[in-house]
């Protein structure tokens, strides 16, 4: 690697990086246009009054409570099946395995759209041959929307899981058992600890990826709305800037999030540095 | 199996099949076997369902090939049937989507990998991560901001020169795509470069060095040692961004023209405004296998199992 060639991977970089923020900056900064477009040229003066709007704005409000509570009903589900799943399939072999985890990657790479219409199409058509179908479970409404997200995003968790359970020493289990452990407690005090860190974040992308998912939704909900759909249908029909300044606060929520579990992340790394070097020292005068 | 018996006995063995079981035959099994079946039915009133007339039959795939308009097509003028010209349309635009975020994202993917030092690696990951967290909706909003006739873009470039007056880039310039095209990179580019950075990482730098002591051009150092080693995450990530691609609905609607049809544009169109779910159900079916067919092709082309695909 040449010294120009390095440079040129630096300039591409910064250019890379402006060019994913400017667009958001640009959205973040229409959020203060007086104008009744959702523009920064031309200029109209600052305002705050989109802000307000935003917060009177009740469609909005219910839109982001229906949003927030499928994210919490989709991590209830499927972190158990995702893990159950990652249990099981860890103790097969074989085309069995091969065909489970077939199975379970499918979702995955199944278009949004697809899972939202089929799952629609199911529990529509199983009130119908049960003769209830009338009955508000069978037909489109937030609840599909959370199964038809659980459907891939437990492979999401499962698969986490999975690469945890790899690094699993099941002879723990076998002593816990022999040592008159019951069936729950080599669960719950053995599997489930060791889990921990990767049902955490399956928990995270879970609930993030249920807030952020739109396609799945928008064939799913019926007449409800959730934070991604508003935002889709504001826009359909004509917009004020009210968006901008609901964008806006959705962006600092998210960087402060990342800039808290960054740094968090680098003081254990320096704590861990730091340990390591006081060992080190320790060693030293020992000998 | 036995062995989880003896582990998690009886009761919690049962839990973890009963919940294994009911993912992948409520969710995932049986509404696909739903959505082939309701494919082949016709679209009824309600009382009419399960009556003389509710026979399988192929007319909703036949829907497919109905409704032909006067179109062009890569500069031919040619007659052909609208929802044709929407899933071919679909497809090309996809993979032009695809090969140019691989063109924007290997280099950047090889430059993070095993140029950029390790001290500012975190700081960087982070700040590429940032408009990954924030939801495609927003994303696509942000370039409606940009591209609209009255915006940043237009005020730049009338500023500086170098147009006259406005272009309504949401019409396109080159074609009707344009502002699509360019909008799904910005929102999928991310999920090509992740795979090929992971990938690339995993390559030992003597390699690299070997290759250019041995007096090596860069050139043919990544045609003949760094591309073939990140072969499974190029093709993750081909995977990924024609996918979603393929599968926005957001985006051309969002930025889109008038005279653009996304195919899933079509399928939500029968879906919802038409409310005939059989219709849309077959055009599901189209799609879906289309994706089959893209997906089993990546692992013909980059011999690679689909373990690696979906990481």
């Amino acid at each position: 690697m040449t010294r120009q060639r390095a440079i040129l991977g630096h300039v591409y970089m910064v250019v890379f990086l402006i060019y994913l923020i400017l667009p958001l900056l640009v959205m973040g900064g229409a959020a203060f246009n007086d104008s009744k477009l959702p523009t920064i040229v031309p200029w109209k003066g600052f305002t705050w009054g989109w802000f307000q709007a935003l917060f009177a704005d009740q469609r909005m409000w219910n839109s982001f409570l229906n949003s927030l509570l499928v994210a919490l009903a989709v991590v209830a589900l499927s972190v158990p099946i995702g893990t159950a799943a990652a249990i099981l399939i860890n103790s097969v072999s074989g085309r069995m395995r091969a065909t489970l985890y077939g199975f379970m990657v499918a979702p995955v790479l199944a278009p949004g759209l697809v899972i939202g219409i089929s799952t629609v199409l199911f529990w529509n058509s199983l009130g119908d041959s049960i003769g209830a179908g009338n009955f508000f479970f069978f037909n489109p409404g937030l609840h599909l929307s959370t199964l038809g997200q659980v459907s891939f995003i437990s492979a999401y968790v499962t698969l986490l899981v999975l690469a945890r359970l790899q690094s699993f020493d099941q002879g723990l289990e076998e002593a816990a058992l022999d040592l008159g452990a019951s069936h729950g407690q080599v669960l719950r005090r053995i599997l489930l600890p060791h889990l921990y860190p990767a049902i955490g974040a399956g928990a995270a992308i879970a609930f993030f990826q249920s807030l952020e998912n739109f396609n799945v939704t928008l064939f799913t909900r019926g007449s409800m709305d959730t934070l991604t759909v508003y935002v889709f249908s504001q826009v359909r029909s004509g917009i004020t800037p009210t968006i901008n300044a609901l964008a806006l606060m959705l962006m600092l929520f998210t960087i402060v999030g990342a800039l808290i579990f960054e740094t968090r992340r680098r003081r254990r790394a320096a704590i861990e540095r730091e340990m390591l070097a006081q060992a080190a020292a320790a060693a030293r005068a020992e000998e | 199996m036995s062995d989880l018996l003896r582990r998690y006995g009886a009761t919690l063995t049962g839990a973890f099949v009963l919940l294994t079981g009911f993912w992948l035959l409520a969710l995932v099994i049986l509404p696909n076997v739903s959505l082939f079946e309701q494919s082949f039915r016709p679209y009824l009133p309600f009382t009419e369902i399960g009556g003389p007339r509710d026979t399988y039959s192929f007319k909703n795939y036949g829907t497919f090939a109905f409704n032909p308009i006067e179109t062009t097509f890569f500069g031919f003028d040619v007659t052909m049937p609208i929802h044709i010209k929407a899933f071919l349309d679909t497809i090309l635009y996809s993979a032009l989507v695809t090969l140019f975020c691989l063109m924007l994202a290997y280099p950047l993917a090889y430059y993070l990998a095993k140029v950029a030092s390790p001290q500012s690696l975190p700081t960087l990951l982070l700040l590429l991560f940032i408009p990954l967290w924030v939801s495609e909706a927003l994303r696509a909003f942000a370039w409606y901001v940009i591209l609209t006739f009255n915006g940043p873009l237009n005020a730049l470039l009338t500023g500086i020169g170098l147009i006259d007056r406005g272009i309504r880039w949401q019409q396109g310039v080159l074609t009707n795509y344009d502002a699509i095209v360019v909008v799904l990179v910005y929102c999928y580019v991310l999920f090509m470069l992740l795979p090929i950075y992971t990938a690339i990482q995993s390559l030992d730098r003597n390699q690299i060095e070997a290759a250019e002591d041995l007096g090596s051009p860069w050139w043919r150092t990544h045609l003949r040692v760094v591309i073939p080693h990140s072969k499974p995450g190029i093709a993750s990530g081909c995977v990924m961004v024609f996918m979603l691609s393929a599968g926005s609905l957001l985006v051309p609607t969002v930025v889109g023209s008038t005279s653009a049809l996304w195919f899933p544009q079509s399928i939500y169109t029968w879906f919802n405004d038409a409310q005939d779910w059989q219709t849309g159900a077959a055009f599901s079916m189209i799609f879906l296998l289309l994706c089959i067919v893209f997906v089993i092709l990546m692992m013909r082309l980059f011999r690679v199992k689909l373990s690696d695909i979906a990481k």
